[in-house]
């Protein structure tokens, strides 16, 4: 668990995946030594691990970087073999973000989820929730657009303070 | 794995795969900044989902992949809807067609959602929050457009005509439909027509649009006889791998 807290999501680097709640289950077992034909491991700890992820967006490209960085940093500190599987049920939401995370997008410009979820309503030109500014706090604020620079994010911008932002959108 | 089964797979994945690579023709063509960027993000999400269905169709065979099933077919073997491969044309036109299949996909994937095949519940599920925000994206943009300006309101008439046609093929059931085993799709598409024609009907009065009286008459994409568009598409996206086989990077 401590490794995989090393390894932040490449859109959003500021969180780790463990913030982001898409590790759903890590198995670690011990293995008998395992031969190979190329490389003699000398570092190996004896026991291999398989990690279960689920995207956040179907078509979301950080997946494969981040199926490639678990194995690398699990696979250099000792594991083997190191096994990534993805899952697609439970479907990944925002509510699984950790208080953590939440408090580090704020931090670092995009505004976190709405607490109370409301993913998309089908109602044309419907008003969306107040978001509040992670710059002033204002929650004077509106949409200009529901799709952003990743899959995840909406733009929006502050009426009080004038600044753009990213919103993490409730998913 | 079940030759229906399979073949419906593929009428899933080819439909967002080829609208998806359709839509990314816009990419940095976009009429704004942030319409460029919409469409691009609703390709990722639509050729996301190919990614998927393509991975499970190809999961019982050594010898295929997601990429042998989406660079390795020829026109004739890809299964999806007439109505995906249409050219961009202008504005009106891509918005339109995206809103005709985003309304019928939505209903699609909320039934497939209680489907007894797990993995395509699993799939439906996970993307249906995503095609709630395209439905909605396009719908603001039909009533926009209609109900916009006098020449914005023709084009998106000019489009209707246009596209309006190949709807029809929606809820027609391809052979390999009929023969799915009961529940993997839950309502069949003959049935889906009337929830579908509801959103229609309302997105267009919103947008002062006539709901043509005509059926969509054009039919065959699902079987594999296509427009002669799709040809183009396949040549411009297979065009590396059937070149330089099996290279990646």
């Amino acid at each position: 668990m401590k490794l995989l807290e090393g390894i932040p999501d490449p859109e959003v680097p500021v969180l780790n995946i463990i913030d982001l709640g898409i590790v759903r289950d890590v198995r670690v077992y011990p293995t008998p030594e395992v031969e190979s034909n190329f490389v003699f491991h000398t570092d190996r700890n004896g026991l291999g691990v398989t990690v279960i992820i689920t995207p956040t967006y179907v078509g979301c490209p950080a997946v494969d970087m981040i199926k490639a960085t678990i194995q690398m940093t699990l696979t250099s500190a000792g594991y083997y073999p190191v096994e990534v599987r993805t899952t697609l049920f439970p479907a990944w939401t925002t509510e699984w973000l950790s208080e953590e995370a939440r408090g580090k997008l704020e931090a670092f410009g995009i505004a976190p989820p709405n607490p109370v979820s409301s993913v998309c309503h089908l109602e044309p030109f419907q008003r969306e929730e107040a978001v509040s500014c992670p710059r002033c706090r204002s929650c004077h604020t509106e949409m200009i657009s529901p799709f952003g620079s990743t899959a995840c994010k909406a733009m929006y911008r502050c009426l009080d303070c004038q600044e753009p932002f990213d919103y993490f959108k409730c998913h | 794995m079940l030759p229906s089964l399979y073949e419906y797979l593929l009428y899933l994945g080819d439909n967002t795969l080829i609208l998806g690579h359709r839509n990314s023709e816009w990419c940095g063509h976009g009429p704004a900044l942030e319409l460029d960027i919409a469409l691009t993000n609703i390709s990722l999400d639509l050729i996301g989902q190919a990614r998927l269905y393509y991975q499970y169709a190809a999961s019982e065979t050594a010898w295929q992949s997601e990429d042998t099933i989406a660079y390795l077919r020829d026109a004739h073997q890809f299964r999806n809807l007439l109505l995906v491969e249409q050219p961009n044309g202008d504005w009106a036109h891509t918005i339109l067609r995206q809103f005709l299949f985003s309304s019928f996909q939505h209903h699609l994937y909320n039934y497939l959602r209680e489907s007894s095949d797990p993995t395509i519940a699993a799939i439906s599920n996970k993307s249906y929050k995503e095609v709630a925000y395209h439905l909605r994206w396009s719908s603001e943009w039909v009533i926009r457009m209609g109900d916009g300006t006098q020449e914005s309101h023709q084009r998106m008439l000019t489009a209707l005509e246009d596209l309006w046609m190949f709807t029809g093929e929606f809820f027609l059931p391809a052979p390999y439909e009929d023969q799915l085993p009961t529940g993997i799709q839950p309502l069949p598409a003959p049935l889906m027509q009337g929830f579908w024609m509801d959103r229609i009907k309302e997105v267009f009065s919103a947008a002062g649009l006539p709901v043509p009286a005509s059926p969509g008459f054009q039919s065959g994409g699902k079987t594999g006889r296509h427009t002669e568009y799709l040809g183009y598409v396949l040549a411009e996206m297979q065009f590396l791998q059937r070149a330089y086989p099996g290279s990646n990077w």
